[in-house]
């Protein structure tokens, strides 16, 4: 058997593999470019009807916090939320509330209905704070070190697997990523 | 419902937002504005995925290039534009992926092909060469005989 | 009901594909007649039992039948009926039955058509429809079944996709299915013809028709949704490389390439385990393609949704029919006797040289496309490959594909004097100065490849009217004998220069669109105006409309010429419900020379609004090109030469014309 006829058949056979790796690969998720980075710059208002707004300063507290980016314009949200409200009350974990480009009131209504989690909040009215922290969807779930370095960012809705697997330990202060200055 | 719906869209198109409307509204400064929309063509839309922000009409890629034009209008370089977002979004939001190792391949590979098919192409020509002149076995003593007679049959 | 006999059709024609695959193969093999003879009902039956199929989902559609979960799914009472039937393929499991149906309808096409096919081949053929059959069939049947019933009945759907919600659209995937699936005939020719050992002139002729309708339909079904790409993502782009438009190019690309060198198998009995190979490559980007639409392997704005099953069941089938077809063909390939011989600078030289290059370029639409997949893969590493990239190393590829395109068809077979037919030329050669130089005088040097473009456009054209003009000694008899001698030339000739010419007309379109486009951005109040293109174009305000599943905000433009109102352009923004998505649509005036294209944003909160106008010049030169390109398959399809009868005589003649054949085309 001629090499030059088998050509074809290892070649499928390789493309065969990668796509069989493939298969296994997530290409929606794009990886944080932020990840080992301090956290940007920034001070935002609280939401309508909330004390204490958010700001650089507030991620340095020498303990590590989660920074969960929500609206009320989303829908997926809504679904996350029952964890972050178990996760306030059944832990001391210090969770912050990005709010995304919502009208205060309507951002003031969602959280008074369905519960709120946040021990500080920001209104980012116009987006501009979720893009330097490089967010692309809502929600979006960040593991801040106590140094103000950004460790993680989990993308879209926050299931129990991700939040025992990836987000406790690091709020434990496993799996640490040095930061770059 | 209809009518609520309506009214809705309306509202949302006339009224004054309290949150920011992100709305195209080109450069005074046309060289800084035709900049921006070649940015705004090499800049990928992160929610649509493989569309640039120039050809979609997503939230997120309205507001990119609106930050875009501020960016120019603050005098950064179209490179100073595009570090900015990669420093945020990463190398994935540029539509051209960057020269380096790993996109090497990318870059390079489309030459080795060429290089592949044309010299199959030479492979191919050089065999059927020899096929042709392979093809041309001598004849044998008797055969050569045979031949001889007939020609001399001919004439 | 309905949704129970249509399950039980897919399900039956599961175990007919079965069947029809096993039993016919051991039969051609063993020369046991009473097995192959179950070759033909097997296809004939299979393929009635998927149009029940078929007819029972259209009807649970068209009935609004909620108790069926993809028709919940995908439809809604409010939907206009023309796109509730085209709900029926707007979706996976829907769409995966109209695969398999216009995958069995050619399997009953060879069935019932074949008469003059030497019964071995033809039994072999249709085993290998058979189990293609089989490995659909079993992903329809197991893991996306269109008939699964959902309790409780839901009160009413949850919509398709507004942007599905359109005729071009809605008519473009049956048109790709005919082209993906068609080439399954050429594949299993090709391993049916690898299995007897044998590939000859009478197997060539056969797979040329099918290719050519597959061929045909595939450009159509591209064509069409580039072209609602135009007029409906927002803002006139046509094509993006995105992933899955690509799927659906490369094999178009090989299928040309596959179209191209059968010719060459029946014209010169060469190039015979080159063509089998391309035609089992054509299916496999086919079958490709479908992995990369429903696997959700990569990232695209038209992607179904994703499910991992189905994701590596793809792939376990993929590994199967083409590793083993490659494997096959390993195996017996070269025992596949070669043909003709010929000179590099010939017919066939230019045939292999339009084949190089096109196996070149889709392996760099494949790597592209692969590319971010594989790179991920390995270093984990996330980058994307844009229109960029694809740009820069596709359209380099294509140029010397075009220059040679013009001068192939003039040369004749197994050797050509290339000097001679370049100076045939000639006239197009003029022309197409004439034009660079036209285009650079009027646009100048930038850009330069508007110049290179009209320059390959117009070779083009003017090639294949020479290529025409040639063979019916135009000017050099009377006016009557070359319209006679165009009468009867083969239709294949008329089908090929039409398509050539048709390619160049697009060439042209995309040039002139690309390079002389104008944009204008601004934000408008009511009354005012702006000049583009030599139109003055008043903004009129906007006002609220509502249709019939939405609701939208219009925008009136005036379009006036030499101060007379030529157009009053309405773009909207509409706003759907179910699902909850904001579309926009632009408004366009078509014109041969550029089409005006308005779109309508958002307000600036003042009285302001985001508009957009283009000028396009040329544009619809693409579509009309590819038309062309469409009407060219069409015509040679009709070739005489190319009915199912012309086999036999063709086997008659073969025999005692073993002297190279005279070429009158």
């Amino acid at each position: 058997m001629r090499l030059r006829y088998m050509l074809p058949a290892i070649a499928f056979l390789v493309v065969a593999v990668g796509l069989g790796v493939g298969l296994t690969l997530k290409p929606r998720e794009i990886p944080s470019a932020l990840i080992g980075k301090p956290v940007p710059e920034f001070s935002l208002p609280a939401v309508e009807g909330r004390t204490g707004g958010l700001a650089t300063a507030d991620l340095k507290i020498g303990t590590p916090v989660l920074v969960n980016v929500f609206a009320s314009w989303c829908g997926p949200c809504r679904v996350e939320h029952p964890l972050f409200m178990e996760l306030a009350r059944t832990t001391d974990v210090t969770i912050y509330g990005l709010n995304q480009r919502d009208a205060p009131a309507d951002a003031a209504r969602w959280l008074e209905t369905f519960g709120d989690p946040y021990d500080k909040t920001g209104a980012d009215l116009d987006g501009r704070v979720s893009i330097d922290w490089g967010v692309y969807g809502v929600p979006e779930t960040f593991v801040v070190d106590g140094a103000g370095c950004i460790q993680y960012k989990h993308i879209s809705v926050l299931t129990r697997d991700v939040l025992e697997e990836e987000i406790m330990p690091r709020l434990q202060g496993k799996k640490h990523v040095p930061c770059e200055k | 419902m209809r009518i609520l719906a309506i009214v809705m869209l309306l509202a949302g198109v006339f009224a004054a937002p309290a949150v920011a409307q992100y709305v195209d509204q080109p450069l005074s400064d046309p060289q800084l504005e035709h900049r921006a929309q070649v940015l705004h063509k090499e800049i990928r839309c992160l929610v649509c995925q493989n569309q640039a922000i120039a050809d979609s009409n997503a939230q997120l890629a309205r507001q990119l290039r609106v930050i875009v034009r501020e960016r120019l209008e603050a005098g950064d370089s179209d490179s100073d534009v595009k570090t900015y977002l990669v420093d945020r979004y990463g190398d994935w939001v540029l539509m051209r992926p960057p020269l380096k190792a790993s996109t090497l391949i990318l870059w390079i590979a489309p030459f080795v092909i060429l290089a592949f098919v044309l010299g199959g192409a030479a492979m191919f020509v050089l065999r059927r060469r020899r096929q042709q002149q392979a093809s041309v076995t001598p004849l044998d003593a008797q055969e050569e005989a045979r031949l001889a007679a007939i020609l001399d049959e001919q004439n | 009901m309905i949704a129970e006999l249509g399950h039980f059709a897919i399900v039956l024609a599961l175990a007919v594909s079965i069947v029809q695959g096993t039993l016919p193969l051991v039969g051609a093999q063993r020369g046991i007649d009473a097995l192959s003879a179950i070759a033909r009902p097997a296809a004939i039956m299979q393929f009635l039992l998927l149009v029940l199929a078929f007819v029972a989902l259209t009807l649970a559609f068209t009935g609004s039948d909620f108790s069926v979960l993809n028709v919940w799914q995908n439809s809604h009472t409010q939907k206009p009926m023309l796109y509730k039937i085209s709900g029926v393929w707007g979706n996976h499991e829907g769409s995966l039955l109209l695969w398999v149906l216009i995958l069995a309808a050619f399997g009953f096409g060879v069935a019932t058509m074949g008469n003059n096919l030497p019964p071995s081949l033809r039994t072999r053929v249709i085993a290998i429809q058979g189990l293609i059959g089989v490995g659909f069939l079993l992903l329809l049947v197991f893991l996306s079944n269109p008939f699964e019933r959902v309790f409780p009945v839901p009160a009413q759907g949850n919509g398709l996709n507004p942007l599905l919600q359109d005729p071009g659209l809605a008519f473009h995937p049956p048109f790709l299915y005919l082209g993906y699936v068609g080439f399954s005939i050429a594949f299993s020719f090709a391993v049916a013809a690898l299995i007897e050992g044998k590939v000859d002139a009478a197997w060539a002729r056969w797979v040329r028709p099918w290719t050519l309708a597959a061929w045909t339909a595939l450009t159509i079904g591209i064509a069409m949704g580039s072209w609602w790409a135009y007029y409906e993502l927002g803002w006139g782009g046509w094509w993006f490389w995105d992933p899955v438009e690509n799927a659906s190019f490369m094999p178009w690309l090989l299928g040309t390439a596959l179209l191209h060198s059968a010719i060459v198998v029946e014209k010169r009995d060469a190039l015979k385990t080159w063509t089998v190979l391309l035609a089992i490559l054509t299916f496999s980007f086919s079958l490709l393609g479908t992995f990369i639409v429903r696997s959700g392997v990569l990232n695209s704005v038209h992607a179904f949704a994703t499910d991992p099953a189905r994701g590596v069941y793809i792939l376990a089938f993929l590994v199967v029919a083409i590793g083993g077809s490659l494997a096959l063909y390993a195996w017996r390939a070269p025992t596949l006797k070669t043909g003709g011989v010929f000179a590099p600078i010939s017919r066939e030289g230019s045939l292999v040289l339009n084949n190089l290059l096109l196996i070149a370029a889709t392996a760099t639409v494949f790597i592209g496309t692969m590319y971010p997949l594989f790179l991920d893969a390995i270093t984990g590493e996330k980058v994307t490959v844009g229109p960029p990239f694809f740009n820069a190393t596709f359209v380099p590829l294509m140029v010397p594909l075009v220059v040679v395109m013009a001068i192939g068809p003039m040369m004749p077979w197994k050797r050509a004097d290339l000097a001679g037919t370049l100076a045939r030329m000639k006239v197009a050669a003029m022309i197409t100065v004439a034009v660079a130089l036209l285009t650079l005088y009027l646009s100048g040097f930038e850009p330069i490849l508007a110049v290179l473009g009209m320059a390959l456009g117009t070779w083009l054209v003017a090639g294949a009217a020479i290529d025409i003009g040639e063979r019916t000694r135009v000017f050099r008899i009377s006016l009557r004998d070359t319209l006679n001698r165009g009468r009867n030339l083969p239709r294949s000739a008329w089908g090929g220069a039409i398509a050539h010419a048709g390619l160049g007309v697009a060439i042209l379109g995309i040039t002139g669109s690309l390079s002389w486009e104008i944009e204008r951005l601004q934000i408008m109040r009511p009354g005012d105006r702006i000049g583009i293109a030599g139109y003055e174009v008043e903004f009129g305000g906007v006002a609220p409309v509502t249709g019939p599943n939405y609701d939208a905000v219009r925008g009136t433009f005036r379009v006036f010429r030499d101060d007379e109102l030529v157009e009053v352009m309405t773009p909207e923004t509409r706003r759907f419900t179910q699902p909850s998505m904001v579309t926009t649509e632009a408004a366009i005036r078509p014109r041969n020379f550029g089409d005006l294209y308005a779109v309508v944003g958002e307000s600036n909160g003042d009285g302001g609004f985001a508009t957009r106008i283009y000028h396009k010049p040329m544009i619809n030169w693409l579509w009309v090109g590819s038309i062309m390109m469409a009407l060219g398959g069409l015509v040679s399809l009709t070739d005489r030469r190319l009915r199912v009868g012309a086999p036999r005589r063709r086997i008659a003649e073969a025999k005692p014309a073993l002297r190279p054949q005279q070429q009158a085309t």
